[in-house]
């Protein structure tokens, strides 16, 4: 067994050191934190992520002591700290600016903490040198803050802010002013030193990398609450609405009415688990009532079901109510080369599986209808209780492939390359798909540029599995 | 070439407008009583040549600045002079300090106004505002019809005419170049210092002892240098609220210089305050480089 991964949010047991118990700050007319609860555990790195104005950094000045919270509760240790003032906290804060004071030698600026707390000099001074140690500092510790560099800067505050050993520390966009080389090392400088004193940091940040690098939690935050917290990878890959997938990362958001697809027939199941992260989907009362039919021992359909075999299912896995042969015999020739065929009046929806692939393509799950005359997008992962409503795919980038020849895969779409932004080691091509709509596609540089063989203005196919995406409500 | 120009311009102008005058006063000085027009000897004759100027030279000597130690008179204002400037440097300050303060903390768009406000008394004469002093601080002045009037006190105050009067006039004219430069540089002042240094521990008065005042120094000393230089050797500001108890160097050498007529034992008394006034910010300066240097 691998060893247990920290995750103390999941254990009902754990005592959380931060505790947000339906927090609201006004300024005025304006509501910048609104009814937040949110629990934050012992040695967590908890990230705080959102554009400016969220009310971030206004969350972090009620943990740091210099905003009162408007109502609620702020419990640290289960003690209310709403009302106890700055200095009387066992929170330091790490400023955005550094705020080193510039009369004062980094020596002493790591010093001025600990001789608030009237500690002997040995004390201090064995104190100070640990710090000056943890963050390579010993050489510069005569220096005025003015004559250190940038990076340098950026380590005495820490430093200073750690000096008192606090139960949490508040990092307010500590990187911000390094550039990317520097920030890169130092984030994992942070979380090395986070590591080795044990100390429970929250970060402030807009920069979704940086949270996603350092942090054990990040709650992407909205208009004064919390849109979402998780794990970085769950954020990025399960954003629980359009805001927090749109925030995070580059994706391309597919906006659609969603329809419900058949459950999967008995013997593909399998595959529809195998691939799909949510559960199966239950058989939902009327759209889906053919296919929970079906499932059984697949007799006719009703009418409704019989309209989603023959719009909309039968293009896909072929037809199977009819024939009691559900597996197709192999693609004719002609069907394979001619994208438009001839046997699927409606719109020539998703390109008629070469039943080959049907197989790969798992069942349930949702098609979304986003764009007259072009296919539906399949999502097996979509809640079937979204169908009907309008809904919004979230496709990543590189969860796109792109290709000169159609390829074989659940959804494909056809498109020009419009641009073209390459970034070294991946380049992002923008297609503008029939109709106008443009999709981002990524694909990794792993041959040199002059041997590419996509270029400006050439027709592509794009094309993702049907569990790429995210199928979210739309707002 | 250019900046040399830039450079040499200034230059010329100290040099004929403070070196030159200073020399001439410092000529005087070694030079002795007489009763002729100009009221002293000797007086360099250029038509005699080398043997003139060997005559004048041979005239010098330090006979005033002896003087100047054999008459109690002197010293006493002296030492009268650096006392008033002393305490009226340190009552600008902790007047002029919080209504800097005050200012630098105003909200961004009030800012402007309160500077006008600071700046507003230059645009009336100087002397006027001494001596609508006098209207405010006599017996039978605003101030004290004002006080009777409230019920705070029966007998009018005797004011004018003693040294409270002197350090109200000399107060109430140097405020301004006590509060601008202490308002620039608390203008600069970064408001997250100050809560960074609650954040770790300090009390609000702490952070301002600790952090506010060691960053304002340098327009503290620049206000108490601008506040204390003139004012110790202010002269209106004595004759017109101090009484003849006050006792200021700025007085005596108005009356060497008009009423005695005794040109070089006034310019003697000037070489002195001067000497009195260099000293101490040279040694100043002096010990400010080193610290600088230190900290490199």
């Amino acid at each position: 067994m691998a060893e247990p991964v920290f995750a103390p949010w999941n254990d009902p047991a754990a005592k959380p050191l931060i505790q947000f118990k339906g927090v609201t700050k006004r300024f005025g007319d304006f509501t910048a934190i609104d009814d937040l609860t949110q629990d934050i555990f012992e040695c967590e790195f908890f990230a705080l992520l959102g554009p400016s104005g969220c009310g971030k950094t206004t969350l972090m000045r009620m943990l740091a002591g210099f905003e009162e919270p408007t109502e609620g509760q702020i419990l640290l240790d289960g003690r209310d700290i709403a009302h106890v003032p700055p200095n009387k906290r066992a929170v330091n804060m790490m400023f955005q600016s550094y705020a080193l004071f510039p009369h004062l030698s980094v020596y002493d600026n790591i010093a001025f903490g600990l001789r608030r707390e009237k500690k002997s000099k040995d004390e201090v001074h064995a104190r100070v040198q640990e710090m000056l140690r943890l963050t390579r500092l010993e050489r510069f510790a005569a220096r005025k803050p003015h004559q250190i560099s940038g990076g340098q800067r950026q380590r005495v505050a820490l430093a200073r802010s750690l000096a008192k050993a606090p139960k949490l520390l508040l990092l307010d966009e500590p990187l911000g002013a390094l550039d990317r080389k520097l920030r890169e090392e130092t984030q994992f400088e942070l979380m090395d030193i986070q590591e080795k004193t044990g100390t429970t940091f929250i970060i402030v940040t807009h920069d979704q990398e940086e949270a996603m690098t350092v942090a054990t939690r990040v709650a992407v935050m909205n208009e004064g609450k919390i849109a979402q917290v998780s794990t970085p990878d769950v954020i990025y890959e399960a954003p629980n609405s359009v805001y927090v997938a749109d925030f995070i990362g580059d994706v391309n958001l597919i906006r659609g009415t969603a329809k419900a697809r058949p459950e999967a027939p008995e013997q593909a199941v399998e595959t529809a688990v195998e691939q799909s992260p949510e559960p199966i989907p239950t058989p939902q009362p009327t759209p889906a009532a053919a296919p929970t039919a079906a499932q059984q021992t697949a007799p006719q359909p009703n009418d409704i079901g019989r309209v989603l075999h023959d719009r909309v299912l039968s293009p896909i896995f072929g037809k199977w109510i009819d024939d009691e042969q559900r597996r197709l015999p192999p693609p004719s020739k002609a069907e394979d080369s001619t994208p438009a065929p001839a046997p699927s009046p409606p719109p020539a929806s998703v390109q008629p599986a070469e039943v080959k692939s049907a197989p790969d393509i798992p069942a349930g799950g949702l098609a979304i209808h986003w764009a007259d005359g072009q296919p539906p997008v399949i999502a097996a992962n979509g809640d079937p209780a979204m169908a009907g409503q309008s809904v919004v795919l979230s496709l990543r980038p590189e969860k796109v492939s792109i290709a000169k020849e159609r390829p074989d895969a659940a959804n494909t779409l056809r498109g020009k390359v419009i641009d073209i932004a390459y970034l070294g080691n991946i380049s992002t091509y923008h297609v503008e798909i029939e109709g106008g709509t443009m999709i981002k596609a990524q694909a990794a540089n792993t041959r040199r540029i002059a041997r590419r063989d996509i270029t400006w203005e050439d027709e592509v196919w794009l094309s993702f599995t049907a569990t790429a995406g995210v199928v979210l409500m739309d707002a | 070439m250019r900046r040399a120009v830039l450079i040499t311009v200034p230059y010329l102008w100290l040099l004929a407008l403070f070196l030159v005058p200073f020399l001439i006063v410092l000529k005087i000085s070694l030079s002795d009583y007489a009763l002729a027009r100009p009221p002293y000897a000797p007086q360099l004759d250029w038509n005699e040549g080398w043997a003139g100027v060997r005559a004048f030279f041979s005239g010098l000597d330090i006979e005033n600045f002896i003087f100047l130690t054999t008459d109690d008179l002197y010293w006493k204002a002296y030492l009268s002079s650096l006392r008033i400037a002393l305490i009226s440097t340190v009552v600008t300050l902790f007047v002029g300090y919080p209504v800097a303060y005050a200012m630098a903390r105003a909200p961004h768009e009030w800012r402007p106004t309160l500077l006008m406000l600071v700046i507003l008394p230059f645009w009336t004469s100087f002397l006027i505002r001494v001596y609508s002093w006098i209207g405010i601080l006599s017996t039978e002045g605003v101030l004290n019809q004002f006080l009777m009037g409230i019920g705070v006190i029966s007998e009018p105050l005797t004011i004018l005419n003693t040294n409270w009067a002197v350090y109200i006039g000399i107060v109430y004219t140097y405020l301004p170049f006590m509060i601008l430069p202490i308002y620039a540089a608390l203008e600069k002042l970064d408001e997250s210092l100050l809560e960074a240094a609650e954040d770790l521990g300090s009390t609000r008065f702490a952070a301002f002892w600790l952090v506010t005042i060691p960053l304002s120094r340098n327009g503290i000393i620049a206000g108490c240098f601008l506040v204390f230089i003139p004012t110790i050797g202010e002269f209106v500001i004595p004759s017109l609220l101090g009484g003849s108890d006050t006792l200021m160097i700025g007085k005596v050498l108005w009356e060497e210089f008009f009423s005695n007529r005794d040109w070089p034992v006034a310019s003697a008394v000037a070489v002195v305050l001067l000497l009195i006034l260099i000293i101490p910010i040279v040694l100043f300066q002096r010990s400010e480089e080193k610290a600088r240097e230190a900290a490199k």
